[in-house]
């Protein structure tokens, strides 16, 4: 062996041993880095997403909708009991906020923690205007089931708890887009039930399909044409 | 004419796994084995997007729109869901007003571009049902019945359209959607063959 050689595998030698006593520091030093980006979103929440509390506040039991332990293709409706003001603006922000920050599981989440609800309306004719930040659309998993089953969750639990809401617009960050997160369309008005309906079992629209077996996906459907711009199309 | 639309694309690589997978090649792959499936069927096939581009949901709905009598199926990869089924979706009825239907002798009538599948919401289920008894028959664990949905792509598509989406970019790699491909193609291709005479006849 030439003294070359020798010397390039001493080297390698130091290095791989150099490596070895620093890996675990490394790998220290990058979940240190995680949990630091972790707590700056949670202090951003923190900051950004004050608790709604009302003079009206009263303690009930809310029916939230999130997805079921046994058919996580579905939702199930969840009691909890939360502090919910009389005033249907401020109680469709405590019921949204909930839905977000409260899922008894990680594995039950149908919205990302991460989402922030920037603003809520409430018009005349029922319909409500829910602005979520960025991070709905980021971050909640992109796929056609997915994706409909965050925006059922969030039209479900408002339906079981105000009575005054008829239909619902999502907005993000202020803005109309086209999709939650690359299939769902935003561009029109969720219906929504009444309390009285949004109670009963999950169940398709009357006149669509229905599915059966263990997953029982619910359907919301835009109340009325989409809000896009319009164009001809000769038949 | 079938028109298949590979989903996302370019930048938009759709749903990601965490090893990598990207819905927008996975669908690339199904629509190159469905076309051949279809095409052994006797049927003509078209695709929105041959490659890594991400033509707007308009244009792939112009490339059907543009077809007499065809067929629209855009096909998903999700990020969640029972990982080895498929589901299949059709358009959800949007509650603003009628619509006229696809088929029947008037060819003058105007429809709203954003609305143009609410008069193929009929054809639209039927090919879903008929789509999805196969993926049922051939994928364990898949529902046996369509569901509806408000999937953005479906809305602008004059034609019967719907939307499979198989489960899931979570998996560790590729072998098992591989595996799924050449199944979904040939249960798909079977159902549009049926759906076919169906159609055909309404169409003439």
């Amino acid at each position: 062996m030439s003294r070359g050689l020798k010397t390039t595998i001493a080297i390698l030698a130091v290095l791989v041993v150099f490596g070895l006593i620093t890996l675990p520091s490394l790998r220290q030093a990058v979940q240190r880095i995680s949990a630091t980006q972790r707590t700056e979103e949670q202090a951003r929440r923190d900051v950004m997403q004050v608790p709604v509390s009302t003079p009206t506040d009263v303690k009930v039991k809310a029916q939230m909708y999130w997805l079921s332990t046994a058919s996580p293709a579905s939702l199930e409706a969840t009691a909890i009991e939360l502090p919910l003001s009389a005033d249907p603006v401020e109680r469709s922000k405590q019921l949204l906020l909930a839905l977000i920050t409260n899922a008894p599981s990680t594995s039950q989440r149908t919205l990302p923690p991460d989402a922030l609800l920037l603003a809520f309306y409430l018009q005349p004719d029922g319909t409500g205007v829910a602005d979520f930040s960025d991070a709905l659309s980021a971050e909640t998993p992109s796929g056609i089931q997915s994706e409909q089953l965050a925006v059922d969750s969030i039209v479900r639990t408002l339906g079981a708890n105000v009575n005054v809401i008829r239909q619902l617009k999502i907005l993000i960050h202020g803005q109309e887009t086209d999709t939650l997160a690359g299939h769902l369309d935003l561009s029109g008005l969720f219906s929504v039930s009444p309390p009285s309906a949004a109670a009963a079992p999950a169940s398709p629209v009357p006149d669509a399909p229905v599915t059966t077996g263990a997953v029982k996906t619910t359907t919301t459907t835009p109340a009325r044409a989409p809000l896009s711009p319009t164009k001809q199309v000769p038949q | 004419m079938v028109v298949l639309d590979p989903a996302h694309g370019g930048a938009d690589q759709g749903a990601r796994g965490e090893s990598g997978l990207a819905e927008s090649d996975i669908v690339l792959s199904f629509a190159r084995l469905l076309r051949i499936s279809l095409e052994a069927q006797g049927l003509r096939v078209l695709l929105t997007r041959q490659a890594n581009d991400d033509p707007t949901f308009d244009d792939r709905s112009k490339t059907a729109n543009a077809q007499r009598g065809a067929v629209f199926i855009t096909l998903h990869v999700s990020s969640t869901g029972k990982p080895g089924t498929a589901r299949v979706y059709s358009l959800a009825q949007d509650g603003g007003p009628p619509v006229y239907r696809g088929t029947g002798p008037s060819r003058t009538v105007l429809i709203r571009w954003d609305r143009a599948q609410q008069g193929y919401l009929d054809l639209s289920r039927k090919l879903a049902e008929l789509i999805q008894i196969q993926m049922a028959q051939r994928f364990r664990g898949s529902a046996e019945t369509p569901t509806t949905a408000a999937v953005r792509q479906l809305r602008t598509v004059a034609a019967p359209a719907v939307a499979i989406e198989v489960s899931s970019v979570s998996l560790p790699d590729r072998t098992q959607l591989d595996k799924m491909a050449p199944v979904l193609a040939d249960g798909v291709a079977r159902a549009v063959a049926a759906f076919r005479l169906v159609y055909e006849a309404g169409v003439k």
